[in-house]
């Protein structure tokens, strides 16, 4: 479904990705986890075309991303939602404006119909009371609950999600990976979540892969990967177990 | 040595390049104005910020200038007995120069900064990387109705100054000068009307209000430009609202001169 071969990128002198190569499934859902600044991000926005590969081949199901024309691009968007870490919620609109965006603005559908979709998509994700508030009104977690709406809206068959708990309480944090999950279950969606929250990428992940200096160290099915040996794998885990309990290393 | 050139190398080469993209986001944005009736309510939205927010501020900005250039150029022609010419030297400076000059000023200050702010603040919080990864345009989303917007309101807002600038001269011939309002006001229609072209309109109200409008095309597409360019947080929308400022006065200057060039040459 979604493959990167040999990805390379850098900006300026550093250089973030050294020969990335990735593959995901249709359906699955792909945590990938690493230290920040391995370019776990940039990866995502590599996907949906808003920066572009110094070298290598990235596809999204037959159409291949980094080299694709505008026009292209935009079709290639049109299949893929993308959960910003900022939320990335349009200010001056409303929650139901924002969820709507996508349909008033690539469907012609009636006015009351557009409201429907609108309620409906909110109330997948909990929100149907904030529908008349502004984005500035909602907390953190709120708004990524309304921009998960929003990606929901745009019917996408894969849904990029960078750092969707970050920032977030960890009550807050299981509501977001057990709606990772469902919107997994119930639209079969293929998934990449970019996270540092190991409870979310055990509670959502079929994969997993650890992306480390650029590469992709150790990738595996979510199970064996908790347990794995990999010792650079093995120390960013345990290093998030003892932050988690308070432990400074 | 070196280094100097160097730097005046790349100042050159950003000029050349922010140039370049200012120009080519004009055309994708004048290709988005099909969309117009759709981003309506955006487009009316942005008519009350660009022309009846700075409302306020034009109206004291001209009436005050209209009661300087009395008093300043009354005084001088009354010494040679010429002070009946204030009302001509009023009515033709400020539609021909100073109300398209004064409004485009005063709309940079207060909404090109904004339009450069409001969508810089948009670029590094990922708002417009949003629209684009859910295709939708920036060019049309948020730059055509700005455009539209003060390409109707820069017109209307420098007829409302030039108004209120002759309403300002009348007041200080009036008080000052002891000139007869009606007699002030005939002098304006007078000199006015004495070149009237196109559609009956005087040459020097149309030429003013042309000007206004490129004025408005320009603090709207240079705004624009600089905010969807800015990056590296708070620091980089200061830049770009600084940035966008500075290219409009000087653009607005140098644009204004071959306009004027164009008209009555």
């Amino acid at each position: 479904m979604i493959r990167l071969i040999g990805v390379h990128k850098g900006f300026g002198t550093k250089q973030v990705l050294r020969g990335l190569d990735l593959e995901v499934r249709r359906g699955e859902t792909f945590v990938i986890l690493g230290p920040s600044g391995t370019g776990k991000s940039c990866m995502l926005k590599l996907l949906v075309g808003l920066l572009r590969a110094e070298q290598g081949e990235i596809w999204v199901g037959r159409q291949r991303v980094d080299d694709a024309r505008p026009r292209e691009l935009w079709e290639i968007r049109g299949r893929i939602g993308y959960l910003f870490q900022s939320s990335a919620l349009i200010n001056w609109l409303s929650v139901a404006e924002n969820v709507a965006l996508p349909l008033t603005e690539h469907t012609r559908l009636a006015p009351h119909e557009i409201d429907r979709r609108v309620d409906e998509y909110l109330g997948k994700v909990h929100m149907l009371q904030s529908k008349y508030q502004m984005p500035g009104e909602l907390s953190g977690g709120q708004k990524r609950r309304v921009a998960l709406a929003r990606v929901l809206a745009g019917t996408p068959s894969i849904i990029l999600y960078d750092e969707p708990t970050a920032g977030l309480d960890p009550i807050m944090t299981q509501n977001i990976a057990a709606l990772i999950r469902s919107v997994q279950r119930e639209f079969g969606v293929t998934s990449i979540l970019v996270t540092h929250d190991l409870p979310c990428a055990w509670e959502a992940g079929d994969r997993v892969a650890f992306v480390d200096g650029g590469r992709v160290v150790h990738s595996d099915l979510t199970e064996r990967f908790r347990h794995t040996d990999h010792p650079t794998v093995r120390h960013f885990l345990d290093g998030g177990r003892a932050a988690s309990h308070g432990v400074t290393r | 040595m070196i280094r100097f050139f160097q730097f005046l190398g790349r100042t050159l080469e950003d000029s050349v390049q922010g140039a370049g993209k200012t120009l080519a986001l004009l055309g994708s944005t004048t290709l988005q104005m099909r969309h117009a009736w759709k981003r309506r309510r955006f487009i009316l939205d942005q008519l009350y910020t660009c022309g009846i927010r700075p409302l306020p501020v034009v109206l004291v900005v001209a009436l005050f200038t209209g009661m300087i250039l009395a008093l300043q150029t009354g005084i001088e022609l009354d010494r040679f007995g010429a002070k009946d010419r204030i009302a001509a030297i009023i009515g033709l400076g400020l539609c021909r120069e100073m109300g398209p000059f004064m409004t485009a000023l005063i709309l940079t200050a207060s909404v090109g900064s904004g339009i450069a702010a409001e969508l810089g603040t948009m670029k590094v919080s990922e708002e417009i990387d949003a629209l684009e990864t859910m295709s939708i345009r920036p060019e049309s989303f948020l730059v055509m109705p700005r455009l539209v917007a003060m390409a109707i309101a820069t017109p209307l807002l420098t007829f409302v100054t030039d108004l209120v600038g002759i309403l300002g001269g009348c007041l200080v011939s009036a008080t000052r000068l002891r000139i007869a309002p009606e007699q002030y006001l005939k002098n304006v229609v007078n000199s006015l009307a004495e070149v009237l072209t196109w559609g009956g309109l005087p040459k020097d109200l149309y030429c003013g209000l042309a000007k206004a409008f490129v004025f408005g095309v320009i603090i709207a597409v240079v705004g624009s430009a600089a905010g969807l360019s800015a990056s590296g947080g708070a620091i980089g929308v200061g830049r770009a609202t600084r940035s966008s400022v500075i290219q409009s006065f000087v653009l607005i200057i140098v644009v204004g001169y071959y306009l004027t060039s164009f008209f009555y040459t």
